[in-house]
């Protein structure tokens, strides 16, 4: 089952640690996105295989936007 | 031999080197430890050069420092101008989206208040405890703006006061904060309020100006150059307006504010029994801000179901945005998933605001 991985707050990717393919397990730190210079590690929601990227460093996204899918 | 009854050297006091002193721990403070540096490199560099004898850069209406602090600072130029830029940095959709928030901005001024009463007590003017005060609003540019009005003997250790305590955000407020809550209300999750459109955004400046200066018209001169900046920002018609007031226009006039603030603490001004006092009013103003703010947000739990993370309270004084940064990382240390961040910028902006309100009350009454 795909689950979507969420930017909780808005503001800018600023490292991407994981690639499409990538087996990541439930907590595993998957994105830091900064937002009001904070680091703000983004969390893999559940054990599983990396489906999708939609982002890449340096992107803007708004609270919300799905960025990653884990299969 | 002129020239050598000339030198500054011969002219120097004790006090200088004190306050030389002074001055090299804030500009270390500002370059090593990145504390405000900013406002505190300048402040340091202007205590220094304001301590060297016989330069005359103070004198009124000749000295050059005096003329930035005469046509900058008491003509009101510079704090009004800086919010300006403030405007155009904010985005009040976390206040729009959670307009019960509002309450623990208020709430966090009871800093404010209580430290008047408190510096009034222990022997200063009603106008000096009013400068005193404010600083637990923990927002610079009003605190220049009511010191330089009321109080402008102490316009310097205010200013340095208000910096040096919103650079210590991070360590004055997460113990008060921690003693405050448990650890399963900082776990709390709050519920996102709704998504605020373009148009809302765009009325909010507007309307807000004219409530609150209908109300406190002494607010006027910070509130109006805010909103301004914040209609340029949400029209999203002049680009380049916003861009100036947010960067440039605010980098130029934070040069000509650090320096001439640091140049009027002068070690006659400065070294003085008060001084301690100041600093340590100031301090205190500032943890019943946080306190109160978390204190509120508790009792506001007690009729909602709809709980509010009592850690968002402790954004409440200004302090934007370290105060809410302290909460967001509060928040994830009890569960790493909890983001506080946005849901504190609501109370946070509400703070500055109810700050200006405060400076506002105080200048009817007092000024």
């Amino acid at each position: 089952m795909a689950q979507d991985v969420q930017a909780a707050l808005a503001g800018n990717v600023w490292k991407v640690y994981v690639e499409v393919g990538d087996t990541v397990e439930e907590d595993d730190e998957l994105f830091v996105v900064e937002a009001l210079k904070m680091e703000i590690p983004v969390y893999s929601p559940c054990d599983g295989k990396v489906a999708e990227i939609r982002v890449k460093k340096g992107d803007t996204v708004e609270e919300d936007d799905v960025i990653a899918v884990i299969d | 031999m002129a020239i050598i009854e000339h030198m500054g050297v011969f002219a120097m006091t004790p006090g200088m080197g004190v306050m030389w002193l002074i001055s090299l721990t804030l500009m270390y403070l500002a370059i090593h430890k990145k504390y405000e540096p900013l406002l505190l490199l300048p402040i340091g560099f202007g205590i220094l050069i304001a301590n060297l004898p016989l330069t005359n850069l103070m004198e009124p209406g000749e000295g050059l420092i005096w003329r930035f602090y005469h046509y900058g600072i008491e003509w009101e130029v510079i704090p009004p101008v800086i919010f300006l830029g403030l405007g155009a940095l904010t985005d009040f959709g976390p206040l729009l989206s959670q307009p019960r928030l509002i309450f623990l901005g208020a709430a966090a001024q009871a800093g404010v208040y209580i430290t008047f009463f408190i510096a009034t007590s222990v022997g200063f003017t009603l106008e000096e405890a009013a400068a005193i005060g404010i600083i637990g609003g923990a927002d610079g540019p009003t605190t220049i703006f009511l010191a330089a009005k009321l109080a402008p003997q102490l316009l310097g250790a205010c200013a340095v006061a208000a910096y040096s305590y919103m650079a210590l955000v991070p360590i004055i407020q997460p113990p008060i904060m921690r003693l405050l809550t448990t650890e399963n209300e900082r776990k709390i999750k709050m519920i996102k309020g709704r998504k605020i459109g373009a148009r809302e955004k765009l009325v909010f400046p507007v309307v807000a100006s004219v409530l609150i200066i209908l109300l406190v018209p002494a607010s006027a001169p910070l509130i109006a150059m805010f909103m301004l900046g914040n209609l340029f920002r949400e029209s999203k018609v002049v680009e380049r307006l916003t861009d100036t007031a947010q960067s440039s226009l605010m980098n130029i006039v934070t040069i000509f504010l650090g320096v001439s603030i640091g140049a009027t603490m002068n070690a006659e001004n400065f070294l003085r029994q008060e001084v301690i006092f100041i600093f340590f009013l100031g301090l205190v103003a500032f943890m019943i801000g946080t306190a109160t703010g978390v204190i509120l947000a508790k009792i506001m739990n007690l009729f909602t179901s709809n709980k509010i993370n009592p850690l968002v309270g402790g954004a409440g004084v200004s302090a934007v945005p370290m105060a809410a940064r302290v909460v967001q990382k509060m928040g994830m240390e009890a569960d790493k998933k909890n983001h506080l961040l946005m849901f504190a910028m609501g109370p946070n902006i509400a703070g500055v605001i109810g700050t200006v309100i405060a400076a506002g009350i105080f200048l009817t009454l007092l000024g």
